[in-house]
């Protein structure tokens, strides 16, 4: 499916993270390596999120280490982290578009972050370069509120791939959608993955979008990572915790 | 006993936000001499506010003036004093009600706008996603915005007092005779430095307070839909009883000192 080297691209050590009495992830340890897909899946409310954006610096955990690309991600500041975020992308489980902005002017606000030399038709360029892979060269002059929840989605996948980052956060990216538009939606991360080489962490509890994407899976459970292995070696486990995954 | 439990929460509850909006106050102003600037946003904020809000300052403005003569009129004819009504009005109107009145009509316009606007990007994400993207929120929406509140207020405040005044001419016009020029010849003879610098100098404050507010309710406000919404509807409330304290002050310093 893709080639997976066994260099660790995102690694995480012992993470804490509670809000009062509630403790989303009680010593949560990941590692994902170079062009892999990582699928890490939990019930709602278990604390995906939460950590995704921990990961990111979205969010700062009450102990553990992140390292991010090599570099721990507490120990840099702004400057460097905004940085590190070239390297990163996201996509958003509500896509997150700016709705204030037209769909090209969503996909130029980080190229003109962070690559000030472009000119006009070099931006241009990229832009509708982003939009070809998701296949939506058409909406470039429309509003995001005149998109379906599945081009949205692929806009926000075209946004996230704009800079060409080493590592996509996918956070739930077929929740809310029909399951066809789910299934496309899946290729579309499959064919860019194999594209553009990255590496992948989906957060999901969508068995059918863990099953094609996955590489590798973890389960999510009590704050832990309860289980690990391939999509057919959790799905025929026999712990009842994780069956009920796959039920 | 549960009345007295509640009340001494909301009291927390209440000096707990002013702190937090003050720590916002000062992370603005830390933010905004650091680099890089926005000025571009600062632009497209100070056309959203300025000019966008026009019209309704304009037609606030018309309406105050004609209403205030009109109102007046009678009052200063009893007592055989209508010849100072260009006087009366314009200081009336450069020195309290047109600052007052178009701050709390900016407050609902702007305020509003900037809360609910920034409360549903916090809602949908669009400002994390901006982070992740490498942008300081904080400076592109935040800084900016009050800024532009700041600088628009005041200019937004000249252009309503000049149509108020316009309106008042009109009545004075259609309902006394007084010709356009006189009118105005006795409006600028009336008006001091002392009436308009520190009527213009509230306004800064006035833009930066429903700049300040209407950020800081959008940039912190809850989850959900509701929470949106509570967000626009509490920036108009708290900016308008803070303008009325603005204003409290500002007469109170100004008496002192002019």
């Amino acid at each position: 499916m893709n080639s997976k080297s066994n260099k660790e691209v995102l690694l995480v050590k012992d993470l804490f993270k509670g809000f009062g009495d509630n403790k989303v992830l009680n010593g949560f340890n990941l590692s994902l390596f170079e062009g892999e897909n990582l699928v890490l899946m939990g019930k709602s409310g278990s604390g995906k999120s939460v950590l995704i954006k921990c990961l990111v610096g979205l969010m700062p955990p009450d102990s553990g280490s992140v390292e991010l690309l090599g570099q721990d991600i507490s120990k840099l500041n702004h400057s460097e982290m905004n940085d590190l975020r070239t390297n990163v992308g996201f996509l958003f489980q509500g896509s997150a578009l700016y709705d204030s902005m037209t769909v090209r002017e969503n996909l130029e606000f980080p190229l003109r972050r962070h690559s000030k030399k472009l000119t006009e038709e070099e931006t241009d360029t990229l832009v509708m370069e982003a939009l070809e892979n998701v296949g939506l060269t058409h909406t470039v002059d429309w509003m995001p509120e005149e998109l379906s929840g599945g081009m949205q989605r692929r806009i926000a996948l075209a946004r996230a791939l704009i800079l060409k980052p080493k590592i996509i956060f996918y956070d739930e990216p077929t929740t809310g959608l029909d399951p066809i538009t789910a299934k496309e939606i899946i290729l579309l991360i499959l064919k860019i993955q194999e594209k553009f080489k990255t590496s992948s962490l989906i957060i999901t509890h969508d068995v059918d979008c863990a099953r094609v994407i996955s590489n590798r899976m973890l389960l999510l459970l009590d704050g832990i990572n309860y289980a690990e292995g391939t999509f057919t070696e959790l799905s025929s486990s026999n712990d009842p915790k994780i069956k009920a995954f796959f039920k | 006993m549960a009345y007295l439990l509640s009340l001494k929460q909301n009291i927390a509850s209440f000096f707990m936000e002013i702190g937090e909006m003050s720590f916002f106050s000062l992370r603005f102003f830390k933010e905004l001499f650091t680099k890089p600037f926005e000025f571009k946003e600062l632009l497209n904020q100070c056309y959203v506010m300025g000019n966008k809000s026009l019209f309704l300052v304009g037609v606030t403005g018309l309406i105050l003036g004609i209403v205030f003569t009109l109102q007046t009129r009678p009052t200063l004819m009893d007592f055989g004093a209508v010849a100072w009504m260009p006087s009366m009005i314009s200081i009336s109107i450069v020195r309290e009600i047109g600052p007052v009145i178009i701050a709390l009509i900016c407050a609902g316009r702007i305020g509003s706008s900037i809360g609910a606007e920034i409360g549903s990007m916090r809602v949908t994400e669009q400002i994390d996603a901006m982070e992740v993207s490498g942008t300081n929120p904080f400076k592109y929406l935040v800084v900016t915005r009050i800024l532009a509140a700041t600088l628009m207020l005041p200019l937004l405040v000249i252009f309503g007092d000049f149509i108020a005044l316009i309106g008042s001419a009109i009545v004075e016009n259609m309902k006394g005779s007084v010709s356009f020029v006189l009118y105005f010849n006795q409006v600028f003879e009336a008006l001091t430095f002392s009436d308009i610098f520190p009527a213009t100098i509230k306004t800064f404050f006035f833009g930066f307070a429903i700049g300040l507010v209407g950020c800081f309710k959008g940039y912190t406000s809850k989850k959900g839909t509701a929470g949106v919404g509570k967000a626009s509807n509490s920036a108009v409330v708290y900016t308008s009883m803070l303008l009325f304290i603005i204003d409290f002050i500002a007469v109170f310093v100004t008496d002192i000192f002019v």
